[in-house]
């Protein structure tokens, strides 16, 4: 089985404020409110952690949802997130990109 | 013999606007009583402007602000609508405006420039209606039909009314100051051309009672950025103006601000 890497698209600007993480895509100034799941997914999104660890780490433990329905459910989310430029995703692990700005902070 | 030297007459008049002198030049004496009287009360007589544009009238264009274009290229921005093609240098604060003589191209592009020096400064343009009272400047923000118009005509006579539609918002020390701008709703009428500190920002809302809703901070962020005016394609500024949005939610105070449509909504706002 292949396995999915995510890393955070330095083209974004994000901030958590209050436990909501929001992101402004640099390209076109669309603002996401990201939902407590894409928080965990884009706060783990380091390009070199599997999606599949990510989601029995971070994702099982905070949800009583069963691994293989959450590791699904988080690889929709992942691309989904890919599909609006906030993450990208690979099979293979992604190196980081020289950019600061995308983090959050 | 004497070189015979012609000399054409330079005419200009600096219109500043929070506090920013911007010099616009232009060889037709009828454009520039236009725009003398359009900017009346925010004409100033700085020798320094920050901004210095030649005008040159052309023929007019079809104006549609859908068409409107904002890029930087090589330190260069430009500007373009049906209605006028502007460029800008910021490294040697010149620019050119083309346009035809009328004034609401140089309206449009006045309010853009001014955002994009306020981005890099931590400062905004926000579609809200602002005033000072008793020495504190105070937003009204929503979208059209909120009610920026109707507060605004209901502010009492020891208010001063800033703007009607766009306030100007600079960032200054550890706070923020509002100023006014000639920058016009419904109510047609400049705003005064002074400036004060912003005590809070308010999201209007019409409706049965007068009350005031502190927002959470995520919620104001988001009001905040939804009524903040940004034109530019241009991913830095994008992102300034996002972490801008930010750092003024965690500095002023912003709630949702019920009313019903009469003068004992000011009671609320001191």
């Amino acid at each position: 089985m292949s396995r999915l890497y995510m890393a955070r698209n330095p083209r974004v600007a994000a901030r958590s404020l209050d436990g909501e993480m929001m992101i402004m895509s640099g390209r076109d100034s669309t603002l996401f409110t990201l939902n407590k799941t894409a928080t965990i997914l884009w706060q783990a999104a380091d390009g070199a952690t599997p999606l599949d660890e990510i989601v029995e780490h971070k994702i099982c433990p905070e949800f009583d949802v069963e691994p293989a329905t959450a590791l699904h459910d988080a690889e929709t989310l992942a691309r989904e997130l890919a599909r609006h430029e906030i993450l990208q995703v690979s099979e293979r692990p992604i190196p980081p990109r020289n950019s600061a700005s995308g983090e959050s902070r | 013999m004497p070189e015979l030297t012609i000399e054409l007459e330079r005419l200009g008049v600096v219109i500043e606007i929070g506090r920013m002198p911007v010099r616009v030049n232009t060889a037709d004496p009828g454009f520039l009583a236009m725009l003398q009287d359009r900017y009346a009360g925010f004409v100033g007589d700085s020798d320094e402007p920050e901004i210095e544009f030649d005008v040159e009238l052309v023929p007019q264009g079809s104006p549609n602000p859908d068409d409107l274009c904002v890029t930087q290229h090589r330190g260069r921005w430009c500007l373009t609508r049906g209605d006028f093609r502007a460029e800008w240098e910021p490294a040697s604060r010149r620019g050119w405006i083309r346009q035809s003589a009328n004034p609401y191209s140089i309206d449009a592009i006045l309010r853009i420039l001014h955002t994009l020096v306020l981005a890099r400064e931590g400062g905004f343009l926000m579609h809200s209606a602002s005033a000072i009272r008793n020495g504190k400047a105070f937003l009204f923000a929503g979208v059209s039909g909120a009610g920026k118009t109707t507060i605004s005509r209901l502010a009492p006579p020891d208010a001063t009314l800033l703007t009607d539609e766009i306030s100007y918002v600079r960032k200054q020390d550890a706070g923020y100051v509002a100023f006014g701008t000639p920058f016009t709703g419904e109510l047609a009428k400049l705003g005064e051309n002074v400036s004060a500190p912003v005590a809070a920002l308010y999201l209007l809302a019409q409706g049965p009672e007068n009350r005031i809703d502190p927002l959470a901070a995520g919620e104001a962020a988001r009001s905040l950025l939804a009524n903040v005016l940004f034109f530019a394609e241009d991913e830095e500024l994008v992102r300034s103006a996002f972490y801008s949005a930010f750092e003024f939610v965690s500095r002023v105070p912003v709630s949702r601000l019920t009313f019903v449509p009469d003068t004992r909504v000011w009671e609320l706002i001191r």
